[in-house]
């Protein structure tokens, strides 16, 4: 049977999509590239969802205004916004959250004082996995229907519509003439082809924190056919994350937070960058465009003994030696410049009496061309650790244009039966930069908003 | 205690130390989540305080076919299996029951059926009731070694836990706060109430919870049916046989039918469970255990419905044997995991 409506991917947005069309009674397909092992796309590593509220909200504290929240926005995008659209997804943000758990979501309440973000964030119990999961369970109950690795390969695009969806799944083609399509399959950072001719071929070396099936394949079907695009195609989102991560789908556990108590170094053994420029997460999301602009990559944080315990555990044990030579070796840095550098480095801290590791604490190095401007201590205690770092792409920013229904245009006019949500259509609002927790807000939003509209279309 | 199943599980805590998305889920990540570096002893704790709920594995992004391949509820059941073997007293008695549960516990049900048989026809007794089949001297002789010997055995075992995992002196606070959790079967909750992932994949159920329960409460009603009626008979001088509204019958009737119906519903969800989440060699003892426990109730409450028939004396015997056959075994057995995690919630009280 030919369902009304087909939703591409399988992730956060396309599930919200897919609930709140066959709550309106729409027959609805999903279409999830991944196997089921795999399925929910970049949402499976995801852990928050940013809330706008007025009071507390659910496991959220105190209130977290509209303009709080675009504010918060604007100075990470730098004004590279549509604030109409921005404003929508903040605003429908709060309602959000109760339709979350009655969808079966399960926040959990603010425990580990890890992370300061009990206002403005409401964290999945269990992280984006358990809300996937959640979420396919209400929405087989409510007569969704999932296919798995099933690839979508193209849309036909007829005048103002889509006229039918191809797709392989078990080797064997396919197509479906839906009422109504609804794309929700992510980016392209899984395709390293594609990220290489955006970026240059210093992307080869870059490693995807998220799913290896984003790999924009309707995106670039639809954007050949004259969808409307939206964001920056030459640019992605980057973090620095640990060197020995997995090419693809390390998630939240490569991250490394030692940067600020360290030095960083290319593989020359030169310092390249203020390490103590600012605290997580600012720090955090321009070291990934740093490391990328190295040599081969790489990036190298030296700490010693005392600052081991002053980050969050790493996923992998932090190469460990008893010299700094030795160190150098391990790591496969010239012996003799690193510790010229560190030495330089040494020499150049001053009083560190004030050392604070959780607050901007003004203990500099005098005299250095690169200076660092926090947390300066001297690397003098043995044992020495090194990790390295390399860029890990979070997400890309090219996508297709939506108005505030949720559906692409083609020209001027609205493509009649094609809405999209997620991070597909996330470069509608963010330009640049990242707010934590607003891929799931725009997805939760725009997933609803989509599905809503195609079943209004479809019945 | 084998040194690769600890190695796995401290390469396991070690990722989800780093990734803290399960925090919410029970006592095991924040203990988890205290340490940077896991000892023997600590995961030996982790291993004992961790329920086997499920939520985490099916929560996490990293199971297989992910390279990092987590799978900590089968990496700490592995863990927690091999420390009950390595703890208890005799050594070699846990080993045989996890190999060999089922067959172990029918051929000691029927043995000692068979014996109290002998007993009953070889000797010549002249009480009432049971006691007509074996007198109540005979059987306080044969039980009370019986029960001394498994608690001696369990006693010298938590010693060497507590000991292992490097706990300070046992506090009144921290009793209180474990039996707490226990009785509310709070870690088995998921964090929400909702219940935990076991015989149904991502799906929260409360099902192991409610038998879990039942099994437990029900036990402790058999248990309390049994003291009630040897202060009834020792102090009160009031022997059996007692009638239906007494404390003993009700204690035991209810416990009888709370404990039988649990382990089934336990048997039933085990079956439907992944055991691959688990640790698979200690299924057919678990399994063992379970059915010996259901036996023993089922066994009681048809000795009470059947007590005035010629069946009697043989069910008296099956009964008999089944009560002396739980009691030997319990330091073996699934049993004495209620000691464990009862000593595990303690020393996490007073983390």
């Amino acid at each position: 049977m030919t369902p009304d409506i087909v939703v591409i991917g399988g992730g956060n947005a396309a599930l919200c999509a897919a609930m709140t069309a066959a709550e309106q009674g729409a027959q609805v397909l999903i279409l999830e590239t991944a196997p089921k092992p795999y399925r929910g796309g970049n949402s499976r590593h995801t852990r928050n969802f940013r809330c706008m509220h007025h009071g507390p909200l659910g496991p959220l504290v105190d209130s977290y205004t509209e303009e709080e929240y675009l504010a918060d926005l604007m100075k990470v995008t730098g004004g590279k916004t549509d604030v109409a659209l921005a404003r929508l997804a903040i605003r429908s943000s709060e309602e959000c959250l109760p339709w979350m758990q009655d969808h079966g979501v399960r926040f959990q309440p603010s425990l580990s004082g890890t992370l300061s973000l009990a206002r403005t964030n409401a964290f999945f119990l269990g992280g984006g996995k358990s809300l996937v999961n959640a979420y396919y369970r209400t929405a087989e109950r409510l007569g969704v229907q999932v296919a798995y690795e099933a690839a979508v390969t193209h849309l036909e695009l007829e005048d103002d519509r889509i006229a039918w969806v191809d797709y392989t799944q078990n080797g064997e083609s396919r197509r479906l003439t839906p009422k109504a399509v609804i794309v929700a399959s992510g980016g392209f950072q899984a395709d390293t082809d594609w990220l290489a001719r955006a970026w240059g071929p210093a992307a080869r070396n870059f490693l995807i924190r998220g799913t290896p099936y984003n790999r924009g394949v309707v995106l670039a079907d639809l954007l050949e056919q004259g969808v409307a695009q939206v964001g920056d195609p030459t640019q992605c989102h980057a973090v620095a994350i640990d060197g020995r991560a997995p090419k693809f789908d390390g998630g939240i556990v490569t991250r490394l937070d030692c940067v600020p108590f360290s030095i960083v170094v290319n593989k020359d053994a030169q310092r390249f960058h203020d390490e103590g420029e600012d605290v997580w997460p600012k720090r955090y999301a321009i070291w990934g465009r740093l490391v990328a602009a190295q040599p081969d990559q790489v990036g190298y944080v030296i700490i010693d003994a005392k600052s081991l315990n002053l980050f969050m555990p790493s996923v992998f044990p932090p190469i460990k030696a008893d010299t700094l030579e030795d160190l150098a070796k391990a790591m496969g840095l010239p012996e003799d410049k690193l510790a010229k550098t560190v030495a330089t480095f040494n020499a150049a801290c001053g009083d560190t009496s004030n050392f604070h590791p959780t607050e901007l604490d003004g203990v500099a190095t005098t005299g250095l061309a690169i200076p660092k401007t926090n947390w300066a201590r001297p690397i003098t205690e043995p044992p020495f650790y090194g990790y390295s770092l390399r860029t890990g792409v979070t997400f890309t920013y090219l996508g297709l244009k939506v108005d505030e229904r949720a559906q692409c245009a083609i020209g001027n006019r609205p493509v009649s039966n094609l809405w999209a949500a997620g991070e597909t259509m996330a470069g509608s609002i963010l330009g640049q930069g990242y707010l934590a927790g607003f891929g799931m807000t725009i997805g939760t939003v725009f997933g609803r908003i989509a599905g809503k509209e195609a079943a209004a279309h479809a019945s | 205690m084998q040194a690769d199943l600890l190695q796995e599980a401290r390469r396991q805590a070690e990722i989800c130390n780093a990734c803290r998305y399960c925090e919410g889920y029970c006592s095991v990540f924040p203990a988890l989540h205290a340490e940077r570096a896991f000892s023997d002893g600590d995961l030996t704790q982790l291993a004992n305080l961790c329920h086997n709920c499920r939520g985490c594995y099916y929560a996490c992004q990293y199971t297989a076919p992910h390279e990092f391949d987590l799978n900590l509820p089968r990496a700490l059941a592995e863990v927690r299996q091999d420390s009950w073997e390595d703890f208890a007293f005799p050594r070699a008695g846990a080993r045989a029951f996890q190999k060999s549960g089922v067959m172990i516990a029918l051929a000691t049900v029927l043995g000692f059926a068979l014996m109290f048989w002998a007993a009953r026809t070889l000797g010549s007794v002249g009480g009432e009731g049971f006691y007509a089949v074996l007198s109540h001297n005979a059987m306080v002789a044969i039980f009370l070694p019986a029960f001394v010997f498994p608690m001696l055995s369990i006693a010298i075992s938590l010693r060497r836990y507590w000991r292992a995992v490097g706990a300070g002196p046992l506090r009144l606070a921290h009793l209180r706060t474990a039996l707490v959790s226990a009785a509310r079967m709070k870690n088995l909750s998921g964090g929400h109430g909702d219940g935990c992932n076991f015989e149904d994949e991502d799906r929260f159920s409360s099902a192991r919870r409610l038998a879990h329960q039942a099994v437990m409460y029900g036990f402790l009603l058999c248990f309390a049916s049994t003291s009630t009626a040897t202060v009834m008979h020792y102090a009160l001088a009031m022997p059996a046989p007692y009638p239906l509204w007494s404390l003993p019958k009700l204690l035991g009737l209810s416990g009888g039918v709370m404990m039988t119906l649990g382990c089934i519903e336990m048997i039933r969800l085990k079956r439907r469970a992944d055991p691959a989440l688990g640790a698979a060699s200690a299924l057919g003892g678990e399994i063992g255990f379970v059915g010996l426990l259901g036996f023993v109730g089922l066994s009681g409450l048809v000795l009470y419905a059947l007590g005035q028939t010629a069946l009697m004396p043989l069910l008296l015997a099956l009964h008999l044997g089944a009560v002396l056959a739980f009691f030997l075994l319990t330091p073996f057995t699934k049993m004495a995991h209620g000691f464990y995690r009862l000593a595990a919630l303690v020393v996490d009280a007073g983390r």
